[in-house]
């Protein structure tokens, strides 16, 4: 056994380990945990294959950003186990069937898998680096369907803004500018009252 | 270093592991001593700012100030409360302290000398820096208690918010230097400006964004004016607060070499690096470990200068400057630079 494929196995096993724990963990957060455990050997096996770049934008996007916000929200969950528990048996045949259907796919994806390679022989080695190669297909070769799913998303991420954001009408925003462009001659008056008397402002 | 061992008649796997240990050990042992100077240091210039004497009792000028609460701390009892995720209450300032070590693997410290030349080495620091606000995400959490809680949650938006500028920061120097390599980036900027000055900062297209980066690397590092996270006035001390001993070391640790390796990428990524800052001839005499030295020192010397004058700003103000101002500026930035370079059809070379 040379070291690539200790190493994978060790990635792979662990990837699978912390896939399941994610699923069998009782705390939530522990769950996210584990998933970015998991995030973290997919990372290994990209780097494995050779595809450094890729590898550092999983740990990048995924556990640098993505798995923080979902962190972020899971903390602040409320959950209360026993009530969780309580819909067990309504829940069990749905997720039966879920589980199934899951299960069918895989095992169809593996009859397929042994029809014929599915993925190609490794292709011959550049002599550019990988990130070089990513950047002259993305921006040559797949200018236009890179250049539509980011306007997709640009369109999806303003979407999502408008359908959350509500303009009440009570609220008083800060606006800097003006606090800045305040002199004391608008905000200060001085007064001289008499003894026994109030101020009117 | 990996060929002299084999000389030596060893395989070449072995020599290989014992070249790459020491090179990890000559950059972190030396770090580890680095951050004790580097607190006596900051407490000293925090005391001359503020008219006092700083540590002044153990070693001569209290030099061996750091070492002694070093050695408290160390022989303090490790307290675990009762009601905290222990396994992860233990992982937290593990990993804060581990990120902060694993980061400083590509960092360059002259022509060739780097422990892992990668050529996304630049993606690499960004990537394992973002990992580092799990230390203190985890570490608020499994202290299951208030204060700790809030840090955690002040931690990972400020982290989130402020790591896209710094993202498109990073992209405006990536595309002048026209490489993810760190030692390639601070060669790009070899007589850069007229012929004559080493940097990128020196630069106006980029000289905007090395404010940015460097108020940017303030906040990443949770540094004042933008220490929210750990705010003493009103979190206690942050996350750190149900921590003890080692544990309480490591965080701190981690922190400082978090804080040399922003003045470091600073230095890096805008100011030449370990190049001479203008290029004369006998400036070049001198190692250039030294001038990168001298570049962290200097940027250490206005982190704490900032942290000593400068008051902390509200929640609602520390996002307004990183998504209002910060965000819209970088973009605009990049615009900019790229378009000068198309422009310019710009390939390497002085400006």
């Amino acid at each position: 056994m040379t070291l690539a494929t200790l190493v994978f196995t060790l990635f792979a096993s662990l990837a699978i380990i912390s896939a399941l724990l994610v699923v069998f963990a009782r705390n939530p957060v522990h769950s996210v945990l584990w998933l970015i455990v998991t995030f973290f050997n997919a990372a290994g096996l990209m780097i494995l294959l050779g595809a450094e770049f890729i590898a550092i934008l999983v740990i990048l996007v995924y556990v640098g950003a993505v798995a923080v916000l979902f962190l972020f929200i899971v903390m602040m969950l409320d959950v209360d186990f026993a009530q969780l528990r309580s819909g067990f048996t309504k829940n069990l045949p749905f997720g039966i069937l879920i589980a199934l259907v899951l299960l069918a796919e895989m095992g169809i994806a593996v009859i397929a898998g042994q029809a014929g390679p599915v993925i190609a022989d490794a292709p011959p080695p550049l002599e550019q680096s990988n990130i070089v190669a990513l950047g002259e297909l993305m921006y040559g070769r797949y200018l236009v369907p890179f250049e539509l799913s980011g306007l997709i998303l640009l369109v999806a991420m303003i979407g999502a803004i408008v359908l959350t954001h509500r303009t009440r009408g009570d609220v008083r925003p800060q606006d800097v500018s003006k606090q800045v462009q305040r002199r004391p001659e608008d905000a200060v008056v001085l007064k001289q009252p008499e003894s026994g008397k109030g101020v009117e402002l | 270093m990996t060929a002299w061992f084999e000389s030596l008649g060893m395989s070449h796997g072995w020599a290989w592991f014992i070249a790459n240990m020491i090179g990890i050990l000559a950059i972190a042992l030396p770090l580890m001593l680095a951050v004790a100077m580097i607190i006596y240091a900051e407490r000293k210039i925090w005391a001359a700012i503020a008219l006092r004497r700083g540590p002044n009792v153990v070693g001569p000028f209290g030099l061996l100030q750091s070492f002694a609460d070093g050695l408290k701390v160390f022989l303090k009892e490790t307290i675990i409360p009762a009601s905290a995720n222990k396994a992860l209450f233990l992982i937290a300032p593990i990993i804060t302290f581990t990120v902060a070590l694993l980061v400083w693997a590509v960092v360059p410290f002259d022509v060739g000398v780097v422990l892992a030349d990668l050529n996304i080495g630049l993606l690499y620091i960004l990537a394992i820096g973002s990992i580092g606000v799990y230390g203190v995400i985890i570490a608020g959490w499994a202290s299951n208690s208030k204060y700790p809680f809030f840090s955690a949650l002040r931690a990972a938006a400020q982290m989130v918010s402020y790591e896209v500028s710094l993202g498109f920061v990073i992209i405006c120097v990536v595309l002048w230097a026209n490489s993810f390599n760190m030692t390639e980036i601070v060669l790009a900027q070899k007589a850069h400006v007229f012929g004559f000055l080493n940097g990128f900062g020196f630069n106006p297209l980029l000289f905007p964004m090395a404010v940015v980066f460097l108020i940017s690397s303030m906040a990443e590092t949770f540094r004042t004016p933008f220490d929210l996270v750990e705010a003493e006035s009103e979190l206690v001390a942050g996350h750190q607060t149900e921590y003890s001993s080692m544990s309480f070391a490591l965080f701190w640790l981690g922190e400082y070499a978090n804080v040399l390796l922003m003045c470091a990428l600073n230095a890096i990524l805008f100011w030449g690096g370990f190049l001479p800052p203008v290029e004369v001839e006998f400036l070049y005499w001198v190692p250039g470990i030294v001038w990168l030295f001298a570049k962290i020192l200097l940027f250490f010397f206005i982190f704490g200068w900032v942290k000593a004058t400068v008051p902390r700003y509200r929640y609602d103000q520390l996002m307004r400057l990183g998504w209002k101002i910060f965000l819209p500026l970088s973009i605009l930035f990049v615009m900019l630079v790229s378009g000068y370079l198309m422009l310019t059809r710009y390939s390497g070379g002085a400006l």
